[in-house]
């Protein structure tokens, strides 16, 4: 699948394209097939997200899986900080990225 | 009261801004190399990769020094502009192509003197750009009196 | 230290109004990402793997208490509580949002600080020697030159869009703590025939084409250091490669046209601005000169009482000789065992604040090594000093040892990274401490990084590791023999990559080789030197 993923433009967070707007949590990601560009344009131009790109993932019951590691560290946060990620009370999430 | 450092000057075509009260001049600029093959022109063209020194022998027939900035990040036409007011020149140095606000009072140290941005400045943030700076830390060639002259007392420029 | 006058809090009020209004102007969509991200980064502002990130000036190092202490309200009030300390002295917060910006930079106004120029096509922060004004073998203190130039370069009209970044270090013995060959000006203030003057070394760097710096200038006098610089830099601005963003930095330049005719154009440059009046007077330096003099030292003890082993320890590796006989230089180590290189939380900033009030003349220093010195300590006030460190977690006896480890940010922050650099170093770290290992290998400087930019001085480590991605899968490869010393010089890579675990286990087999082949008195660098490359390939490979 192809999800799109920027920051917030104020806040600077990671954001997930969700169909409707942008979420902080990568499993609320959604296929936008190849709506990409015209989202992003759109999207970007409403200053709704900053520096927006498209990524491919997989999805499974486990949820969505970025395909490459720099976009899976950006949908936890640092491995190395556990507490710091979106979830702090699972001490093995860092194998997710991996 | 009119501060010649950042009062915005008045606007020939297509140049914005210029600090100058003298005649614009009313023919196209040349590139350096048909200049330096006794072109007849007073106006010249300077791309990032001419050298300026090589106008140098030639100052007293050259009027306006138009220099191109095709992408803002490519900061060799600073250097031009100095390297041309060093040598002496009086004329005007127009900053011509993708010119922003944010580089506006850079380029006034440097010796530009007009400004023809492909797009057009706010004229209140450009005005608000040329007044951000209360002192200057470097000596150039634009009659401000830097801070460590303030400091010392010597007022090289008064 | 350096205390700023009214022109110099002018400035600096007038950048955080300045870059306040940029901010505001990209939030209201006058500015597009692209026309903002130039100006951002000339103020620090990066947009990182999970937010922005701010990185603040820390000039030549140095900061008194209170500065600290807002280094520690701004990670609590705007952050999540922790700073990362940088291999250029600076402090960066990797959680800053837009909006905060400008209310950070005020905060920092307040006590003459400031994030200008950390980032971008321009000239950075002066480093400086970490020891600067305490250590024994120094000509001058050279942080008086390194404030000079820091004012020279702030806002320079002409430099703001050079082909690439420009890093200048400025040293005042022949013993180098900062790196300075591989910046792209690396100063060393020296003294001839009695007067003092500056050698100047140009065209280092790191990066992904390593270079250490020839000498293009052996003594430039006080009164024309900032016009050769600006003549320096000159060239470099009209003549730096910019076809290619990989190729442009100076040390470029210098190595395709050849040191000589950099040197010669320089010299051309030199000579037509010596006719310019560009030169601030040697009152100018005078001026700064005594905001740098030497604290009130009082004679006192001039040894320890050794009974507790520990205290001895931490004494032998993290103290460093200083000018005055009764005082050392001692070293904060941000490297705990399994920690994270350079980190320190908002408690621990307070602390080492209340710590140098208390016992460095109100002053400390940050190391490019990811440490903090006290510069001036009493040798009477080590083991009070020791005991506090010991207690918050900061007395880790590990300077320059095989877990004082340089490490960039990596993966897990670092949008350029292709590998993660911090998970390395802790568990090599926890290796080396839990197997005593540490203690029999001596100076062990090793370095980490988790790109080619080199943030992490791989190349310059006696033991290097360089992240690559290898087709999505973070890999590894291992360098010997480099050096950021005096003796500088550039690691070699070992020959092909390893995985996370196998990089470590590299690490320990070459540690291996070393503990057999080293004679008497040798570091690890050495014993390198003198056996090559031959025996750790074989026995990693073979």
């Amino acid at each position: 699948m192809i999800i799109l993923t920027g920051n917030d433009l104020k806040t600077g967070a990671v954001v997930w394209w969700d169909g409707v707007s942008w979420s902080l949590h990568v499993e609320n990601a959604v296929d936008v097939g190849d709506q990409a560009g015209a989202i992003m344009a759109r999207e970007e131009a409403a200053r709704r997200v900053n520096v927006p790109y498209s990524i491919e993932a997989t999805k499974d019951e486990n949820g969505v899986r970025p395909a490459h590691i720099k976009d899976r560290v950006r949908a936890l946060g640092p491995t190395v900080r556990p507490d710091l990620t979106l979830k702090p009370a699972d001490p093995d999430i860092g194998e997710w990225v991996i | 009261m009119t501060d010649p450092q950042t009062d915005l000057g008045s606007s020939p075509d297509g140049v914005q801004f210029r600090f100058r009260d003298d005649e614009t001049v009313d023919h196209a600029s040349v590139t350096v190399d048909s200049f330096l093959e006794q072109s007849n022109s007073s106006a010249v063209r300077i791309e990032p990769g001419d050298d300026a020194r090589e106008l140098l022998p030639l100052l007293d027939r050259i009027a306006l020094v138009e220099v191109n900035f095709p992408v803002f990040g490519d900061g060799r036409g600073y250097s031009a502009a100095r390297i041309l007011r060093e040598a002496g020149y009086t004329g005007e140095i127009r900053a011509v192509g993708d010119v922003l606000v944010d580089q506006l009072n850079n380029m006034r140290r440097c010796g530009f003197d007009a400004f023809q941005p492909d797009t057009p400045m706010n004229e209140a943030d450009a005005q608000a750009a040329l007044e951000t700076w209360p002192e200057v830390y470097q000596a150039t060639t634009d009659g401000r009196t830097p801070i460590w002259d303030l400091r010392h007392g010597a007022g090289r420029n008064e | 230290m350096y205390q700023y006058d009214q022109y110099d809090q002018a400035m600096v009020d007038a950048r955080v109004a300045e870059f306040r209004d940029q901010a505001q102007r990209r939030l209201e969509g006058k500015l597009s990402e692209d026309q903002f991200k130039p100006l951002r980064l000339m103020n620090g502002l990066y947009l990182q793997l999970h937010a922005y990130m701010l990185r603040v000036a820390i000039p030549y190092g140095t900061l008194n208490s209170t500065q600290m202490h807002v280094l520690a309200d701004i990670a609590d009030k705007y952050d999540r509580g922790y700073g990362h300390f940088t291999t250029r002295q600076n402090i960066q917060y990797n959680w800053i949002k837009l909006e905060d910006a400008g209310d950070i930079l005020a905060d920092l106004a307040k006590v003459e600080m400031h994030a200008i120029q950390t980032s971008g096509n321009c000239i950075r922060n002066i480093s400086s020697d970490h020891f600067a004004g305490a250590a024994q073998d120094e000509v001058v203190d050279p942080r008086p030159y390194a404030e000079l130039l820091r004012q020279w370069s702030s806002f320079h009209p002409e430099f703001m869009y050079l082909p690439r970044k420009f890093k200048i270090a400025v040293i005042a013995s022949d013993t180098d703590r900062a790196a300075m060959r591989l910046h792209d000006i690396g100063i060393q203030i020296v003294e001839r025939d009695g007067e003092i003057g500056a050698s100047f070394y140009v065209g280092g760097g790191m990066g992904r084409t390593p270079m250490i710096a020839p000498n293009i200038r052996d003594f430039v006098p006080l009164d024309q250091l900032i016009t050769y610089a600006e003549a320096c830099l000159r060239v470099y601005n009209r003549y730096g490669r910019r076809d290619n963003k990989y190729k442009a930095r100076i040390k470029i330049l210098v190595h395709e046209l050849g040191a000589e005719e950099y040197t010669r154009q320089v010299e051309e440059e030199f000579a037509h601005l010596l006719e310019q009046g560009i030169e601030p007077p040697i009152a100018e330096l005078e001026r700064i000169k005594p905001y740098f003099a030497d604290p009130a030292f009082e004679d006192g003890p001039k040894t320890v009482d050794r009974s507790d082993p520990d205290f001895a320890l931490w004494v032998d590796r993290n103290t460093h000789r200083h000018k005055h006989d009764s005082y050392v230089s001692a070293v904060i180590s941000l490297k705990p065992v399994g920690g994270i290189p350079g980190d320190a939380t908002a408690e621990q900033m307070h602390l080492m604040a209340e710590l140098a009030k208390l016992y460095s003349f109100d002053e400390c220093r940050v190391m490019h090594t990811q440490n903090v010195v006290l510069p001036h300590v009493k040798i009477a006030d080590l083991h009070t000093l020791w005991t506090k460190l010991e207690a918050a977690g900061l007395g880790t006896p590990n300077l320059d040892q095989i877990g004082d480890i340089i490490a960039c940010p990596g993966l897990d922050y670092c949008s350029l990274a292709n590998a993660r650099s911090i998970p390395l170093a802790q568990k090599i770290s926890e290796r080396f401490a839990a197997n005593g290992k540490q203690d029999k290998l001596g100076e062990l400087k090793l370095k980490i990084s988790g790109c080619i930019n080199a943030c992490g001085h791989h190349h310059a480590g006696h033991i290097g590791i360089l992240g690559v991605d290898k087709k999505g899968v973070e890999n590894y490869q291992l360098s010997l023999g480099g050096s950021e010393a005096e003796d500088t010089s550039l690691g070699k890579i070992t020959g092909r990559g390893f995985d996370e675990a196998g990089v470590i286990d590299a690490v320990d087999t070459v540690t291996d080789v070393y503990l057999a082949q080293r004679e008497d008195g040798e570091r690890f660098l050495d014993t390198y030197n003198r056996i090559g490359m031959a025996p750790f390939k074989e026995a990693l490979y073979d």
